[in-house]
This record gives C-alpha cells, sequence and structure tokens, in this order.
C-alpha cells in the first residue's frame, strides 16, 4: 500500500505568536517554524502502518514556499520514503491545497492520504473534507484509531462525547486527532539517511492545477487583553455589581 | 540621495545574532531531536535526580536510541554527524543539566572516540555498537589524586608482563566510573610513555568506588579506579598512540563539547531570569523595570551570543581538520567562565527563590563550578593561551 502524508510547515507551536504591526498577518520573519504537530501524527501513522508492513512506500508532500524543504527532510527523517515540494508564493488555503493534493492523488495512486485535521495556524480543519469531496474518496476525520483491514479501514473517530467508529473502503481519506499516536523524535541515524532520500519539486504546471485564493484577510488583530479582576465587600455587592455592569442576571 | 532602507527584519532577543539561519537543514533536525528529548524526557526527572544524587543508568540507553552517543563517529552503529552537530546536542543536553551532559560527553569523546581512533578494528566492532546503543556505559581515567593539572607526571604503572600488562594505580574523579563496563586508563609503561588500555569491568584487582557528597554534577555518578595488580592481554592496548596527546585528543574533542554545553546551561539561566524578573512585581511594577535588571539581562544576552558564535566557527573549522587545541582552550575556557558568571548572576535575580531548586538556577550555577574546573581549569586553559602568545611556558619552573 502507498500512503500519502501532507505536512505542512507552520510557526512552531512554541513561539509566542506577534501580529504585524499593518494587521495584513501574523510575523514569519526569523520565527521558528516546524511541521503541523498534527501532520507529525499522521505521518507517524503512516510509519507504524509501515512497520507492520501493511504499508510499503510512505510520500510526504508540503505546499508552499522554498522553507517546506526543510519540513519535508524532517518528514524523510522521520521516516517517510520520498518527498514532493510543490512550490506555492502565497499564503496556502484549505481549499488550493485540496485542487493541489487532488491532482497529486491522480498521479500517484496513493490508497490512502493521510493529514492532520487540521494545521495550527489557521485551525481551519477544512482541507481533508475537501480532498475527499474533490476525489470522490470516502473519509474518516479527527483519527483516534486506525485498523487497515485489506481492502477497508476501521476509524475510530473523535466526535462530541465519544468516539464514532466508521468502516471505510480504500482509497480513502483519514484526518488524524491528537490522540492517535505519540510521533517519534528522528534518530540521528535516521536525519542521516534522510540526506540522501530524494525531494523532488513538482510545479503547478506539471500538475496542470490552476489556483486562486478564495479568501481574503481583511485584518489580523491580537485577541483582546484579559481584563485584571476586582474584589467586592459581600455578596449583595456582588449581586449589585452582576446585575447592573455585567448585565448577567 | 540615497535613502536608507529600513531593515526588514526584526530583532529575536532568544537568538540576537540569528545563530539558527546559520545552521544546515541536518544541523537543525539533530538539535530539535536533542531539544526534544532533553526536555520531555530528561528534564522532568532532574529535580529528584540532582536532589538524591542519582544517576538512572537508562537514561544512556535513551540517548543510544537516539543515536546521541558518539554520534560523530563514522559506522559501528554510529550516526556519523559533524562536529556542529554535536555541540549543538551538548548544548540541548547541559540545557537542563550539566550532569547529564558529561555522561553523554564522556561516553562520546572519552571512550569512544580513543577507541574509534587509537583503537584496532576488532577492538572497534568488538565495543563501539554496545557503547553507541547505551547498553554498555565507558569511563575515561586519566586524573589521579596527586596529579591532575599536569597528567604527565602520572603514577600510574603498566609494566610488561609475558605478552600483556600489569597495571597498578588509581585515578580519581572520574565520571561514570562505579557504573562503567568499560574504562580507558592511561598509564605508564616501562619506557615511562603514556598508553591507553581498554579495561572490563570484572577484571580481577578493578574496582570503582563512587564519591559521595558532591555539590556538584550531583545528577551524574562519579568516582575513583582503583588498580591492584590488574592483568591485561595486549588486546587491551590501544596501538594507535603513544604519550600525552592519546589524552589530550579525547579532551579536545570533549571540550569542544564542554564550551556549546555550558552556554546551553547559561541560556537556561538567562531565560528564566527574564521571566522570573517580569513576573515577579516589587513596589508596584515587575523586577525587569529596574535598570540594574536590564544590564544583567543585557550581559548575558550578549555573553552568550558572541560565545556560541565562536562556538559555531571552531565547530566549523573542526569539521574541516583545522581546529587547534588552542582555539578549542580559548572557547572552553571563555564559555565556562562568563557561564558561570551567568549563573551566578541568575541566582542572583531570583532573590531568595535562587536558592531553591525547583527554580533549577542554583542547579547550573553548582554545576558550572565542575564544568569550569574539569577538562583544564580557567586558569591552566589561560596558560596554554599565554604560551601560545608568548612562547614562554608558564606550567612549571
Amino acid at each position: 500500500m502507498k500512503i500519502l502524508v501532507a505536512v505542512k510547515r507552520v510557526i512552531d507551536y512554541n513561539v509566542k505568536i506577534r501580529v504585524k504591526a499593518d494587521g495584513s498577518g501574523v510575523e514569519t520573519s526569523n520565527v521558528k517554524m516546524s511541521m503541523n504537530p498534527f501532520d507529525e501524527i499522521a505521518l507517524e501513522e503512516a510509519v507504524r502502518l509501515r512497520e507492520k508492513t501493511i504499508a510499503k512506500e510512505i510520500i510526504a508532500v508540503s505546499i508552499g514556499n522554498a522553507g517546506c524543504n526543510e519540513t519535508l527532510r524532517n518528514a524523510l527523517a522521520i521516516g517517510a520514503d520520498r518527498a514532493i515540494h510543490i512550490p506555492v508564493d502565497q499564503d496556502v488555503q484549505p481549499l488550493m491545497v485540496a485542487k493541489i493534493l487532488k491532482a497529486l492523488a491522480v498521479n500517484e495512486k496513493p490508497q490512502l492520504i493521510l493529514l492532520g485535521k487540521q494545521a495550527i495556524d489557521d485551525d481551519s480543519n477544512q482541507t481533508g473534507q475537501m480532498l475527499a469531496a474533490l476525489l470522490d474518496w470516502p473519509q474518516a476525520t479527527c483519527a483516534f484509531k486506525i485498523d487497515v483491514l485489506q481492502d477497508k479501514a476501521r476509524v475510530a473517530c473523535e466526535i462530541d462525547g465519544g468516539l464514532e467508529t466508521v468502516d471505510v473502503t480504500l482509497p480513502a481519506v483519514i484526518t488524524t486527532d491528537l490522540r492517535l499516536n505519540q510521533p517519534r523524535y528522528a534518530s540521528l541515524p535516521n536525519i542521516m539517511k534522510a540526506k540522501k532520500k530524494p525531494i523532488e519539486t513538482l510545479t503547478l504546471d506539471q500538475l496542470s492545477v490552476t489556483i486562486r485564493p478564495g479568501l481574503r484577510v481583511v485584518k489580523v488583530t491580537e485577541p483582546p487583553k484579559r481584563q485584571a479582576g476586582v474584589k467586592v465587600k459581600d455578596a449583595s455587592e456582588l449581586v449589585d455589581r452582576l446585575r447592573k455592569e455585567a448585565k448577567v442576571i | 540621495m540615497t535613502i536608507q532602507k529600513k531593515a526588514q527584519t526584526s530583532f529575536n532577543w532568544q537568538d540576537p545574532l540569528l545563530l539558527e539561519e546559520q545552521l544546515a537543514e541536518d544541523e537543525k533536525l539533530i538539535q530539535t531531536t536533542a531539544r526534544q528529548y532533553a526536555q520531555e524526557q530528561l528534564l522532568p526527572r532532574v529535580l529528584e535526580s540532582f536532589r538524591h544524587e542519582k544517576f538512572d543508568p537508562a537514561i544512556m540507553r535513551e540517548m543510544g536510541s537516539f543515536g546521541l552517543l558518539g554520534a560523530t563517529i563514522d559506522g559501528y552503529g554510529c550516526a556519523g554527524v559533524n562536529y556542529v552537530s554535536y555541540g549543538l546536542i551538548a548544548r540541548e543536553i547541559e540545557r537542563v543539566d550539566s550532569g547529564y551532559r558529561s555522561a553523554m560527553s564522556v561516553q562520546s569523546s572519552l571512550v569512544m572516540h580513543p577507541i574509534d581512533a587509537f583503537g584496532t578494528e576488532e577492538q572497534k566492532k568488538q565495543y563501539l555498537p554496545a557503547l553507541a546503543s547505551g547498553e554498555k556505559i565507558g569511563c575515561f581515567g586519566l586524573t589521579e589524586p596527586n596529579h591532575g593539572s599536569d597528567p604527565g607526571s602520572m603514577s600510574t604503572r603498566a609494566k610488561k608482563s609475558g605478552n600483556g600488562y600489569i597495571i597498578n594505580g588509581s585515578k580519581t574523579w572520574i565520571t561514570n566510573s562505579p557504573i562503567a563496563d568499560i574504562f580507558i586508563v592511561w598509564a605508564k609503561d616501562d619506557q615511562g610513555i603514556i598508553r591507553g588500555f581498554i579495561l572490563e569491568k570484572g577484571m580481577k584487582g578493578l574496582s570503582a568506588p563512587q564519591i559521595e557528597g558532591k555539590m556538584s554534577l550531583r545528577c551524574s555518578i562519579t568516582g575513583q579506579i582503583v588498580m591492584d595488580n590488574v592483568k591485561v592481554g595486549a588486546e587491551h592496548l590501544l596501538p594507535e598512540v603513544t604519550g600525552l596527546k592519546g589524552p589530550f585528543s579525547c579532551l579536545n574533542n570533549a571540550r569542544y563539547g564542554i564550551a556549546w554545553g555550558a552556554l546551553g546551561a547559561a541560556e537556561a539561566c538567562w531565560h528564566a531570569s527574564r521571566q522570573y524578573t517580569l513576573d515577579r512585581q516589587q513596589f508596584g511594577r515587575p523586577l525587569a523595570a529596574n535598570q540594574l535588571i536590564q544590564l544583567k539581562l543585557a550581559n548575558m544576552q550578549t555573553e552568550i551570543a558572541i560565545g556560541l558564535q565562536a562556538c559555531l566557527q571552531v565547530g566549523r573549522l573542526k569539521d574541516q581538520n583545522r581546529a587547534s587545541p588552542e582555539m578549542i582552550s580559548l572557547i572552553k575556557r571563555n564559555s565556562c567562565g562568563k557561564a558561570l558568571e551567568i549563573t551566578r548572576m541568575a541566582r542572583d535575580m531570583h532573590g531568595g527563590n535562587g536558592i531553591a531548586d525547583e527554580y533549577h538556577v542554583i542547579r547550573h550555577l553548582l554545576n558550572l563550578e565542575a564544568v569550569n574546573t574539569y577538562e583544564g581549569t580557567h586558569d591552566i586553559h589561560a596558560l596554554i593561551l599565554g604560551r601560545a602568545q608568548t612562547g614562554i611556558q608558564a606550567f612549571s619552573a
């Protein structure tokens, strides 16, 4: 089985996000970037499927600027067999990514596409669903557990209040949630081996995909600062202020 | 008239000179692996380990599983990374604790390196894979009770006997010795020439008592090596080196790692001090609002940023085989001295809380007292640099 794993390059989860002064976006220059943690989980799952000899080949793909090569090198060090970089200079939006991944899936014919349920930068949680729709493949989202059984996958999905188990026939798109697995660290010998693995660059032209942004960012602002608390003398003042100031009772 | 372009970049206080940008892809990945391991798996146990002076040998196997032991060696189960990467690993491990870095340095630079550089093919095949995986633990015996900075006058003797040798003497301040399986020991032969030997746990006459009550490096275990008529065959001799250059080549590698590592500890203290003085309110405002605090933070940032640039440069030269021992003396001395000063400042900035172990800075301070002393004291490295520029050695009359 061939698995395609999409990995997005995002601002590292440890970095304190700063909004650009002109409100056009967030500061990304001199900021540590890394692989979207949900995609790391997707990649780990793919590597485990290969260790169980269910998967034969893992292809990592990343869409975005040249920095994506670093993210792909990381994917190769964790266990992908080869990688594809698709250069895109603008901000990548879910529908664009879904269209690009669809074109790639038509070329590569994977039996499974794994990707994080969302990226920690825009938190869209849309790409996997859009991709499945465009390919007309079954989908399982927010995977908690994945069992591959011949021509189908049994996936326990996280839903509000519990787990829902669905069977999807392959090929399928599965998006991964936080509790699916604990991703491994890339060991030093594997980092060194990854230097020799290939990263291919495929342009949008080569994939015959045209993209245009369907979303326009109007303004990015910092979340409002939390107001300091106040102390009240007694219960009657509390009730009074809840009624008059907070207007909650 | 030309209009000066506004700088297109913002200042990153944590990485003021953009060291990160100077690293290659694989170096960054190696740094990330070391940092994740250190922060996620070492940091949570460091307080208990230091408080109770306990070293968990499982740590060696963990490090081995990620390829962090003997990482610069090519083959025999090792990753074959460059020296810049080795430095980055030391910095990340020591950001948590100098004791953990010591355990890693000893295994890598002082045990695996001499076997790789001076051993026979059989010795390499026999010892390196188990040392790389952390399944076997090694130690390095050079310092003796009466011979510290002056190892050339060592008392340990290897007397030729038949095909092999009989070794007598004692070594002290030996990291890992009480739990070691493999001992690299330096001794003088019948001609008074220093030779290296690989001893193994369980050899008759070999013992390694622990030194207790250290107030520094309590996360790593330290002991003596006592050799009372230890008989070894010729296959235990490291054949490819004679004289002080054997142990000095090992120390050179280890000192290079220490230069990076000490700055990792300093960075941890700097970041902790910044956060503490931002959070701690006195007289109605954060401590960090005081000029005295900001001056200290600026000094810490400056010394660390400059020190790391120096380490990186020596690392790049080392990777081209162009780093001289004097360069390594320069960065080992600078990093350790400055880091010690920074940890003392950090302790001070934490006020009374600074003496509590849960704030970490006192632990780094105590550790750096040893790091500034071992593998050539601050003063001894000054003498090396003094000799190199005056042509006059000041070690002895």
